[in-house]
C-alpha cells in the first residue's frame, strides 16, 4: 500500500514536473507537445467511458470535440457579432462568454448530441452505433465546412480565428506571465490548467467506474440481456455512458479552441477519431491508467517517429521512401489489429480480471442466431 | 420534368454501384453477423489495381480495343481483391470469431487504416486519372432532354447481370446452398457435411469480387480513383444493406437503388425545396438520414424478417 501511494506521489511529481523539464531541454515547442498530449488523454478517457466500460464502439468521437470547440469558437469570438447585425447591437462588443462559461455550456450540449445519436441504436447491436456515429463523424465535419452559407456561421473550411484566450482571475494565460522572476510561457500555463482538467476526468472516471452505474456499465459490456435480468434500466444507462463520453469530449474540445484560438474542419477528420481510439485500445480498454500511459506513449511514439523517420531511413537507403505521417498511420493501423489478436486487454490491463472486458471467450454460450456458435472450427 | 428523369438516371448509376457493394455487407453480415468495415477499402484497392492494370495494358498492347481493356482490367482486379479479401478474413476476423462483437469491430478498423496507407504509398496521395475507356458522349433519352452515356448504360445493365448471377449462385448451385445453410445455423450445416470455413471464405471473396466491380464502376463514372474513395461509398452500402434489411441479397439489391434515387433526387430539389439555403453539397448528409430514419422506424429493413437481435 505505501508502495503503490509512493509511486502516485512519484508520478503526480513528475507530471508537475515535466513541463519545465520540456522547457529546460527542448524549449516551447515540447511544452506544446505535452499540452496536447494531455488533450489527447482527456479525449481518450472520455472515450474510456463509451469504448472500455459500455463496451460501445463509438467511431465519431472527434465530433464531440468539434461541437466543444466550435461552441467556445461561436461564443467568444468576434465572428458571430461581425455576421449578425442584429446580435451586434445586443452585443456591442461582439460576444465574448469567456473560457469558463462555455465550459459549463459545452458539457450538456455535447452530452445532448451523444443522446440524440445513441438514442436510435439503442435497441440494436453495438455494431450499428459504430455506423451512426461514424457517419455522423462525417455529417458534422460536412455542415462546419458548409454552413458560411447563405448565413456565415461557421466560417466554412476556413474556420474562426481570434477565439478569446483562458483568462483565469483576471490572469491572461495567452501571455506570458512572471512569478516570482520566473517567465510563465502561455504552453507552460494551459499544461497547467489542461492537468487540472484531466485530474477531474481521472477523478470523475474512477469514482464512475466504482458506483453502481459503473457496474452497471460493465455488467451491460459483458452481456446485456443478464444485465436487464438483473433489473438494469439498460436504456438509460447505456444513454447516460453516451452523454459521459460525449460530455469528456466537448469539454476537450472547449479547451482545445481556447487554446488553439483557431478551429477548422480540418482539425475534426476520421483520423482523429482513429488515434483517440487506437490510445484507448493500446493503453487498456476499461483501465484508467492504461489509457493514461496510451496517451503518453503514443504521442510520444509521434514525436519520436517525426525526429527520426527520415533520417533513420537516409541513413539506411539513403533517401526517404516513407514520411513520417504516413509511417504513423501505417503503425497505427497494424497496432490495433496487433493488440486485437494477441493482447486484446491492452498494455497496461486492468489488475482485476473482471474489469477487463472479455475479448475472447472460449465456450461462452451465445444466443442461438449468432454464427458459429463456440463451435465450427 | 427533364431534371426529374436526369436525375433519376443519375440515381439509379450512383445507385446500381451501391447496390453492388452492399451485397458484399450483407453476405458477410448474413453468414458472419458481423460488418466488415474494411469492405469499401476493398472497393478502392479494385479501383486502383484495375487502374494500374489499364495503364499496363495500354503499354504492352496500345491496339487493344479500349472496352477489352476494361474488361481485362476488371478480371485482375476481381481476383485481386478476392484474394486480399481471403487473406484479411484469415487474419483480421478469423481469430476472433468468438470474442465479442468489439474486437473484429476494431481490427476491421485496423485493416482499413492499412489499406488506405498502403494504397496511399503504392498509388499516389492525389487522385488519379481513370482513363474514359466507355463511350461518354450524351445520348438524349426519348428526345426529352435528359441524357445518359453509354458508360452509364454498361454500369447499370452490368450490375443488373452481376446481380442476377449472384442470385442463381446462391439459390442454384451446391456452394449456394451451403452458403445459406451457414447462414441459417453454421452448427448444423456442419454437421450436414458443410466447411464452414471454407463457406465464409468464399463469402468474403465473393464480395470483394462484387466490390472490385463495383469500384471499377465507380472510378469509371466520375473518372478518377484515389485511396480515400471507398470510405464513404462504403457507409453509404452500408446504409443500403440496413435499407434492404441486412443479410437478405435482394434487399441489398433494392436498398441500394432506392438510396441511389434517394440522394440524387435530394441533392437535385434540396435547392428549390430550402430556397438555397442548402445546396447539392449536402449530398451525403441523405444516406446518414436514412440510416438513422430506418434504425428508428423499422430496424429490419423493408426485405428483412428477422429483427435486429439485441445486444
Amino acid at each position: 500500500m505505501k508502495k503503490k501511494k509512493l509511486a502516485i506521489v512519484g508520478f503526480v511529481a513528475i507530471a508537475l514536473l515535466a513541463p519545465f523539464i520540456a522547457q529546460t531541454f527542448g524549449g516551447n515547442y515540447w511544452v506544446r507537445i505535452l499540452d496536447f498530449a494531455l488533450l489527447y488523454i482527456m479525449l481518450a478517457l472520455g472515450l474510456n467511458i463509451v469504448v472500455g466500460f459500455a463496451g460501445l464502439l463509438d467511431l465519431g468521437y472527434i465530433a464531440f470535440y468539434a461541437v466543444g470547440a466550435y461552441l467556445m469558437a461561436l461564443l467568444s469570438s468576434p465572428q458571430l457579432t461581425t455576421q449578425f447585425a442584429e446580435l451586434a447591437q445586443l452585443f456591442p462588443s461582439g460576444i465574448h462568454l469567456g473560457f469558463w462559461w462555455v465550459l459549463l455550456i459545452a458539457g450538456p450540449v455535447a452530452a445532448l448530441f451523444g443522446v440524440i445519436l445513441g438514442a436510435p441504436t439503442l435497441k440494436l447491436r453495438g455494431d450499428y452505433l459504430a455506423i451512426v456515429t461514424l457517419g455522423f463523424g462525417e455529417i458534422i465535419r460536412i455542415f462546419l465546412n458548409n454552413l458560411d452559407r447563405p448565413v456565415n456561421i461557421t466560417n466554412g473550411p476556413k474556420g474562426i480565428n481570434a477565439i478569446d484566450p483562458v483568462v483565469f482571475f483576471g490572469i491572461d494565460l495567452s501571455k506570458a506571465q512572471e512569478l516570482f522572476g520566473i517567465t510563465l510561457s502561455p504552453s507552460l500555463m494551459y499544461y497547467y490548467l489542461i492537468m487540472a482538467l484531466v485530474i477531474g476526468v481521472v477523478f470523475i472516471s474512477f469514482r464512475l467506474q466504482h458506483s453502481r452505474i459503473g457496474r452497471a456499465w460493465v455488467a451491460i459490456r459483458e452481456d446485456e440481456t443478464a444485465a436487464k435480468a438483473m433489473g438494469i434500466n439498460t436504456r438509460n444507462v447505456k444513454l447516460l455512458a453516451f452523454a459521459m463520453g460525449a460530455t469528456f469530449g466537448g469539454i476537450s474540445g472547449v479547451v482545445f479552441g481556447a487554446f488553439q484560438a483557431f478551429v477548422s474542419p480540418e482539425s475534426f477528420v476520421l483520423w482523429e477519431s482513429i488515434y483517440v481510439l487506437a490510445i484507448v485500445v493500446l493503453g487498456g480498454m476499461g483501465h484508467i491508467p492504461g489509457v493514461i500511459l496510451g496517451g503518453i506513449l503514443l504521442v510520444g511514439f509521434q514525436e519520436f517517429l517525426r525526429e527520426l523517420a527520415e533520417p533513420v531511413q537516409k541513413m539506411l537507403f539513403g533517401q526517404v521512401y516513407i514520411d513520417a505521417e504516413v509511417l504513423r498511420q501505417l503503425l497505427f493501423g497494424l497496432a490495433l489489429v496487433v493488440i486485437m489478436l494477441y493482447r486484446p486487454s491492452g498494455i497496461w490491463p486492468a489488475p482485476k480480471r473482471e474489469d477487463r472486458p472479455v475479448t475472447r471467450t472460449g465456450a461462452r454460450t451465445r444466443s442461438g442466431t449468432n454464427p458459429l456458435e463456440g463451435g465450427a472450427r | 420534368m427533364d431534371i426529374f428523369i436526369q436525375q433519376v438516371v443519375n440515381g439509379l448509376v450512383l445507385g446500381c454501384i451501391y447496390a453492388l457493394i452492399a451485397l458484399g455487407y450483407t453476405m458477410v453480415y448474413g453468414i458472419l453477423g458481423i460488418i466488415n468495415f474494411a469492405h469499401g477499402d476493398i472497393l478502392m484497392v479494385g479501383a486502383l489495381t484495375a487502374l494500374s492494370g489499364i495503364l499496363g495494358l495500354q503499354y504492352l498492347f496500345p491496339s487493344m480495343p479500349q472496352w477489352l481493356m476494361l474488361v481485362v482490367a476488371t478480371l485482375i482486379a476481381m481476383p485481386a481483391c478476392a484474394f486480399l479479401s481471403y487473406g484479411i478474413e484469415r487474419v483480421a476476423y478469423r481469430p476472433l470469431r468468438n470474442a465479442p462483437r468489439l474486437a473484429p469491430l476494431i481490427t476491421a478498423i485496423g485493416i482499413s487504416i492499412i489499406l488506405q496507407t498502403l494504397a496511399m504509398m503504392i498509388w499516389s496521395r492525389n487522385p488519379l486519372i481513370f482513363p474514359t475507356l466507355l463511350p461518354s458522349s450524351p445520348i438524349d433519352i426519348f428526345s426529352t432532354g435528359a441524357v445518359i452515356t453509354g458508360k452509364e448504360i454498361v454500369i447499370i445493365v452490368l450490375s443488373f447481370v452481376v446481380m442476377v448471377g449472384l442470385l442463381l449462385l446462391v439459390n442454384r448451385t451446391k456452394l449456394g446452398r451451403a452458403m445459406r445453410a451457414t447462414a441459417e445455423s453454421p452448427r448444423i450445416a456442419s454437421l450436414m457435411g458443410v466447411n464452414p470455413n471454407f463457406v465464409i471464405s468464399a463469402t468474403f471473396m465473393i464480395g470483394a469480387a462484387l466490390a472490385a466491380v463495383a469500384g471499377v464502376m465507380m472510378a469509371t463514372n466520375y473518372g478518377n480513383a484515389h485511396f480515400y474513395m471507398g470510405f464513404i461509398p462504403g457507409l453509404k452500402a452500408f446504409t443500403a444493406a440496413v435499407l434492404g434489411g441486412i443479410g437478405n441479397l435482394a434487399g441489398a439489391m433494392i436498398g441500394g437503388i432506392l438510396l441511389g434515387l434517394i440522394e440524387a433526387l435530394g441533392a437535385g430539389y434540396i435547392g428549390d425545396f430550402t430556397n438555397d439555403v442548402f445546396g447539392s453539397n449536402y449530398q451525403d448528409v441523405f444516406a446518414f438520414i436514412v440510416l438513422i430514419v430506418v434504425l428508428v422506424f423499422r430496424p429490419s429493413g423493408i426485405m428483412g424478417e428477422r429483427v435486429a437481435d439485441r445486444a
